[in-house]
């Protein structure tokens, strides 16, 4: 099951640029949350500040605080702690190459330490099953490397990854925006499938996208949370004038 | 979706009236003076066909040679000579496994040596350095490849070879002298010492060889790894030594080819005696060696020939090295593709 996410007085910077700027929102459990906005608006940094891979570049600095669940996500753990509890998605799909199919959706279990082969066959499969990639790549599941499939294949490949270590949080940084019409709405499925189980967060620059996955969404502009409600409502009756000149097309 | 406009027709916007009488602007006409640029394509392509040629020419031509003036000893030991150890040009009795065994072991040892460390400094320089160490690091080891190797050798002599034969031998020989590899007499010179300014020869090629190849893994793979909960090491290991390694066996095998040639560091440290002794401290000598030191002496038609066919041996062992290499990666990353996406 999932756990919701709580984010207070959240800022970001990379180097002297403040990308982020007093974020506060609550992100319930077991939905999924749609963030919009126009490129460079700080979504992306802000899913990446959820699992603590912000900080990975050397020039970013975060402050504020973020609670998973009940755990401090600043404060209580490492980030390989809280990586290891928090899945993600990544706009550009990116399977390890050398590995095979099975080796991939392993991996994380792997990494772990994990060597339970009887576990780790029932991990894999049932992780593919839910990233609807296992009738595709059942019968060379040892066979084809990760990169040997199509975009579309390898993101679902990405995702079933990202589902193998069981995470509360799956954070997904616009996960098909590098994908064709029909690859996009299997990975919509997906995520609608998904939604009961685990907490999605999705960074999305397709609106119709947004309306069509998401029971909450939030509007980022120029590192400002600028509003937070019900897709429902930011799509048909926004608080905020700068949200509905967004949604429909008035700029950005 | 209500909130979202209709998008208009894009084909109601027409596009601003051509000018039907304007004549044909400069651009256009130059290009279209231009001609089909057929017969420059063919030339470009007949002049790298040509480039491409040449390397294969040369080889050729260097194995030619080296059979031909081995003549002589190649009628009279046949096949043997790659494996008698017999070296007695007095008596013209020729046989070059002293010299293949030499070359092998120093650069084995200066593998064992050098590919940790190389690694080491690769990882160290892409993925740990402050940004403000890695130029002044990375411009320092490769200038350990610009040093002249008489300048290693002399090195070796006065400072590496004193160290080995007072400190690290003497080690060597209480700790492993079970094994048999570091058996006394210790003479500070020898196989050892020989592997060990190999080593230092050639970590700078491999090291940034290695280093080229880690820079070129997309950052996503880190990530990728990373968002799995992976520490740095594992990242490293698995984000990126894996996806390299194709690169670093390569990096290997052209650190393996230098170490197999390499002649004026070797000769001075080696010990110049060709007997084949279990132990790494015992003197040896070198297939390159040898040709550099008796060269000049080679007073009879036959012990000259048995010198090149000591540097066709050379040939034959580099070429092997480098096939049975390559098979080793075709064998260890089958079915896996050839570079990162």
């Amino acid at each position: 099951m999932g756990v919701g996410i709580e984010v207070k007085n959240l800022n970001a910077w990379y180097g002297n640029n403040h990308t982020l700027q007093d974020i506060n929102l609550h992100i319930p459990a077991n939905q999924a949350t749609a963030l919009i906005g126009p490129s460079g608006c700080g979504k992306s940094t802000f899913v990446r500040c959820l699992n603590r891979m912000h900080e990975t570049n050397p020039i970013a600095k975060v402050e504020g605080s973020v609670h998973i669940g009940d755990l401090d996500v600043y404060n209580d753990a490492s980030p390989v702690e809280i990586r290891r509890r928090v899945g993600m998605v990544f706009q550009r799909p990116n399977p390890f190459p050398t590995m095979s199919i099975y080796d991939n959706v392993a991996s994380g279990l792997r990494l772990n330490g994990f060597r339970n082969r009887r576990v780790l066959d029932e991990v894999v499969e049932r992780s593919l099953k839910h990233a609807a990639l296992w009738d595709e790549v059942k019968d060379d599941l040892k066979k084809k490397s990760g990169a040997s499939l199509s975009g579309g294949q390898q993101q679902r490949l990405c995702i079933a990854r990202a589902l193998a270590v069981d995470p509360e949080v799956l954070l997904m940084d616009e996960p098909a925006s590098a994908l064709d019409p029909v690859s996009t709405a299997k990975i919509e499925d997906l995520i609608f499938q998904l939604k009961s189980q685990y907490t999605i967060v999705i960074v999305t620059h397709n609106m119709q996208q947004a309306a069509r996955v998401a029971e909450r969404t939030g509007f980022f502009l120029s590192g400002k949370l600028v509003e937070f409600d019900t897709t429902h409502k930011i799509f048909t009756n926004p608080g905020d004038k700068r949200t509905e000149d967004y949604i429909t097309g008035r700029f950005g | 979706m209500s909130g979202l406009p209709v998008t208009s027709d894009p084909a109601s916007k027409s596009p601003a009236p051509a000018n039907e009488n304007q004549p044909p602007s400069a651009v256009r006409s130059f290009l279209l003076s231009r001609g089909n640029s057929a017969w420059s394509d063919r030339a470009f392509k007949w002049l790298m066909f040509i480039c491409a040629l040449s390397v294969f020419f040369i080889v050729a031509l260097i194995a030619w040679q080296l059979i031909l003036r081995s003549q002589l000893t190649i009628s009279k030991f046949g096949l043997s000579f790659f494996f008698k150890s017999a070296w007695d040009p007095v008596s013209g009795d020729f046989g070059a496994l002293p010299f293949i065994y030499g070359t092998l072991v120093s650069s084995l040892v200066a593998l064992v040596i050098a590919v940790p460390l190389a690694v080491g400094v690769a990882v160290f320089l892409t993925e740990m350095c402050p940004k403000f160490l890695r130029g002044p690091l990375s411009f320092l080891t490769e200038l350990l490849a610009a040093i002249p190797s008489v300048v290693y050798g002399l090195w070796a002599v006065f400072v590496l070879v004193p160290i080995l034969r007072e400190h690290v031998n003497p080690f060597l020989m209480k700790a492993l002298g079970w094994t048999g590899l570091f058996a006394g007499p210790n003479f500070g010179i020898g196989i050892l010492a020989a592997g060990v300014i190999l080593a230092i020869m050639i970590l700078p090629i491999i090291s940034s060889l290695t280093r080229e190849v880690m820079t070129a893994v997309p950052h996503s793979q880190r990530e990728a790894v990373l968002a799995l909960g992976a520490t740095r090491w594992e990242m490293i290991r698995m984000g990126v030594l894996r996806n390299a390694r194709i690169g670093i066996v390569g990096a290997i095998i052209l650190g393996l080819g230098r170490a197999l040639g390499e002649t004026m560091a070797v000769t001075m440290v080696i010990g110049n005696r060709p007997e084949i002794v279990k132990s790494l401290l015992s003197l040896g000598y070198s297939m390159s060696s040898v040709i550099a030191n008796e060269f000049s002496e080679a007073s009879d038609d036959l012990y000259l020939s048995a010198l090149i066919e000591i540097g066709l041996a050379l040939f034959v062992v580099t070429i092997i090295v480098n096939a049975l290499a390559r098979v080793l990666v075709w064998a260890v990353t089958r079915g896996a593709p050839a570079r990162v996406v």
